[in-house]
């Protein structure tokens, strides 16, 4: 299959919706064929990339830190620039200037950058294809 | 003591496989540890929580692998067992989805719609989620 550049863009906040499962679900798809991906992290969804995010023990399920393992979204981030890059694609993940500020989010896990509506137009300018997965 | 609080629980899915549970049934078994009086009704697409046998395969990106995906099944039956916290499911949203009863995890009430108002008056407080 030859490679194609495909372009995403997300809304939803971690932890919220089964959305970004869906989108992760994808993701990780288009990245295990080589194809080159585009992100743009709109609203709740520039905290995907959050690099202080941390996981915790859950008392409820009486597991610890260990035990739960419990997920991360910037560590499936990181995840998928290494398998792109392992299958010799690429990833432009960027996460919105202004949503980050708004959220206090402003660190990126490495690979990820800061940006604007106007790298999303560049993106689909350049993208065989766009999917938007918005919040609803 | 604790005022009787009754949880109707709509909401489904919704983003279970980050959090590797439902983050209501959560706070609601954690509110019940915390010495509340809690019981839960099963609505609407939530009556699928009570399907025994349920389960998607963890989430993976890359070298990265989910290994504690929600079992929602296993939960309802926490509440019940463990927790002791009553669960009702409605019966007509069930047959609405062609879910016999069989199929539910055990201990699970099943409760017509019908008999909501009643249910509610015995309660002190009401939240739907």
């Amino acid at each position: 299959m030859p490679q194609k550049t495909l372009t995403f863009a997300f809304m939803d906040a971690p932890y919220e919706s089964a959305n970004l499962t869906t989108a992760f679900r994808i993701l990780d798809a288009a990245a295990r064929r080589g194809h080159d991906i585009k992100v743009f992290a709109y609203e709740g969804a520039s905290a995907l990339a959050f690099a202080r995010q941390t996981p915790h023990p859950n008392p409820v399920h009486g597991k610890n830190l260990a035990e739960e393992n419990h997920p991360t979204t910037k560590d499936q981030v990181a995840a998928l620039l290494v398998e792109a890059a392992k299958n010799g694609g690429k990833v432009d993940w960027v996460n919105c200037g202004m949503c980050v500020d708004e959220r206090g989010v402003n660190e990126f896990v490495p690979g990820t950058r800061r940006g604007s509506p106007a790298d999303f137009q560049a993106f689909t300018e350049s993208s065989d294809n766009t999917l938007v997965i918005p919040t609803k | 003591m604790a005022k009787k609080s009754l949880n109707i629980v709509e909401s489904a899915y919704r983003a279970v496989m980050e959090e590797q549970d439902d983050t209501i049934l959560w706070l609601i078994a954690a509110m019940q540890d915390a010495g509340g009086a809690h019981t839960v009704v099963l609505r609407g697409n939530a009556v699928n929580y009570a399907i025994g046998g349920q389960g998607a395969p963890g989430l993976t990106v890359g070298e990265w692998k989910q290994t504690q995906a929600p079992k929602m099944d296993r939960d309802v039956a926490d509440l019940i067992e463990n927790r002791k916290i009553p669960v009702f499911i409605v019966e007509e949203d069930l047959a609405e989805r062609g879910i016999d009863s069989d199929e539910l995890v055990p201990g699970v009430k099943l409760l017509s719609c019908r008999a909501l108002p009643a249910l509610f008056a015995e309660y002190e407080i009401v939240s739907h989620w």
